[in-house]
């Protein structure tokens, strides 16, 4: 009678998330999705081994070499700045896309849309507070990340030429922010623009060409949005695409990051 | 052609002394010459006279010393070692959790501080004062300054030609702080020229852009 009942304890709930644990990461499934060498693949254990096939087995590669130089990893020294600028510009594409999708570049519903955006979509203002004060704070991390790289005399040989584009992509930063600045179509955006572009107006020669070609007309209106609205989430962000990763790759080819002083 | 190192000579010395003297040799060099070629020319030529197989030297060894290659003068070794850690964990921890502060801080100032929305675009009513994106604003004030034409376009322009060329103009190739003082200086200057033009059009100009004091008329800024 008692040789009926099961006498082994019955397995603890540690136990079955053990189990399942492994039985998930030894699928093929899962293998097949995380490349040997990945921290998240069975029996990862650290060894030097393991630590250079995390970098040399995964998308990481393109932007980071297997080693890097004892000082490069000093915070105190690059003070990551240059790291933040590129997080944020990610940051700005997601919460940039999520705006898109409420928002229609039209001197009719621009406003209209943002205003709806804040009230009436979950977490609208939030995503667009976010894309507005991570907008500020990229212009501040790019300039300070250029500013930390000129005290360093990181711009010398062999790093010339990365500097220049450097300069041209703080330029292209400006650009996106003062394209994003016109979009909401309130009255801060109209004449802050109505402003800036005055300004690029007394550019010699060609001024009133450039502001004309700016502003899609002879004044701002729903032209200027809809031009800039393209400027702003599809040219500019492509042509800085390609200048960061021409700018990533050369910080690697002239021999990762400079120092130490 | 590199000069011969002097111990090589010296050995090269003692071994041709050596053949010289246990077999009794005609051609052997006497007195011991420096020349390595000549060496290469009387081994060549001793070697039939002596029982070893055609074209060994003197002692019977079957390579010959050519030409002595310094380090560094066909390649340029550059092999200084350079401390190195692993990318995985020490980079990337450090920059994770750098991007995990950005993005919470970020977040956090969202939750609390609302991006401005003033009223809608109206063309026919202009607002007193109307600033430019406050990274504009020091090029706003230096207009209220100077004509448009050096405000506007002489003075940013030799900024930015000058800020792109930087790299070429700079011909000091030390990165010490200490050996750069002019440089520093410099950009210290200009970095504050702008830094104290904006500040100043941020949030000392007020109504028809006028010079407010922020504490007794209040603010006149939007980000």
């Amino acid at each position: 009678m008692a040789k009926i009942l099961d006498e082994t304890p019955r397995p603890t709930l540690k136990d079955r998330m053990t189990k399942m644990v492994d039985g998930l990461q030894g699928s093929q499934a899962w293998a097949s999705i995380f490349r040997p060498g990945s921290i998240f693949r069975k029996g990862y254990t650290d060894s030097p081994r393991n630590r250079s096939y995390v970098v040399m087995n995964s998308v990481l590669y393109h932007l980071h070499p297997v080693k890097v130089k004892r000082h490069a990893v000093k915070v105190s020294y690059t003070l990551c700045l240059g790291g933040l600028s590129f997080f944020l510009f990610i940051l700005l594409t997601v919460t940039g896309i999520f705006l898109m999708f409420f928002y229609r570049p039209t001197d009719v519903s621009a406003w209209n849309d943002i205003s709806n955006l804040q009230t009436s979509v979950a977490f609208g203002l939030l995503v667009r507070n976010m894309h507005r004060w991570g907008a500020h704070l990229m212009v501040l991390t790019v300039f300070l990340h250029m500013a930390r790289v000129f005290y360093h005399g990181a711009y010398k040989p062999p790093r010339e030429f990365n500097w220049v584009i450097g300069v041209v992509l703080l330029m292209l930063t400006l650009l996106l922010s003062f394209t994003g600045y016109l979009l909401p179509w309130d009255q801060l955006a109209l004449w802050a623009v109505t402003v800036g572009t005055n300004m690029m107006g007394y550019s010699p020669v060609i001024g009133d060409q450039v502001r004309f070609v700016l502003l899609g007309g002879k004044e701002i209106s729903g032209d200027t949005l809809l031009r800039w609205y393209v400027l702003h989430v599809l040219m500019l962000p492509f042509v800085i695409v390609i200048f960061m990763a021409v700018h990533f790759w050369r910080v690697r080819k002239d021999g990762g990051i400079s120092g130490p002083l | 052609m590199t000069e011969i190192p002097e111990h090589l000579l010296k050995r090269a010395k003692a071994a041709r002394a050596q053949t010289s003297d246990a077999p009794a040799d005609a051609d052997a060099p006497a007195g011991g010459g420096v020349a390595v070629k000549e060496k290469v020319a009387s081994a060549v030529s001793a070697a039939p006279a002596r029982s070893g197989p055609l074209g060994t030297g003197p002692g019977g060894n079957t390579q010959r010393l050519l030409t002595v290659v310094k380090s560094g003068s066909i390649q340029d070794v550059k092999a200084s070692p350079v401390d190195k850690v692993h990318t995985w964990p020490h980079l990337l921890a450090a920059e994770f959790v750098a991007a995990l502060a950005c993005m919470s801080f970020t977040f956090f100032f969202s939750v609390f501080v609302n991006a401005p929305l003033l009223q809608q675009a109206n063309i026919n009513k202009t607002p007193n004062p109307s600033k430019a994106p406050w990274y504009f604003l020091g090029l706003q004030e230096l207009l209220t300054m100077f004509h448009p034409m050096i405000a506007g376009v002489t003075i940013p322009g030799v900024g930015l030609v000058a800020l792109i060329f930087a790299p070429y103009i700079d011909k000091n190739p030390s990165n010490k702080p200490e050996d750069r003082k002019f440089a520093i200086s410099l950009m210290t200057v200009h970095l504050m020229f702008w830094a104290v033009l904006v500040i100043i059009g941020s949030f000392f100009r007020g109504p028809g852009f006028n010079f407010t004091l922020p504490w007794r008329d209040g603010l006149f800024f939007e980000l």
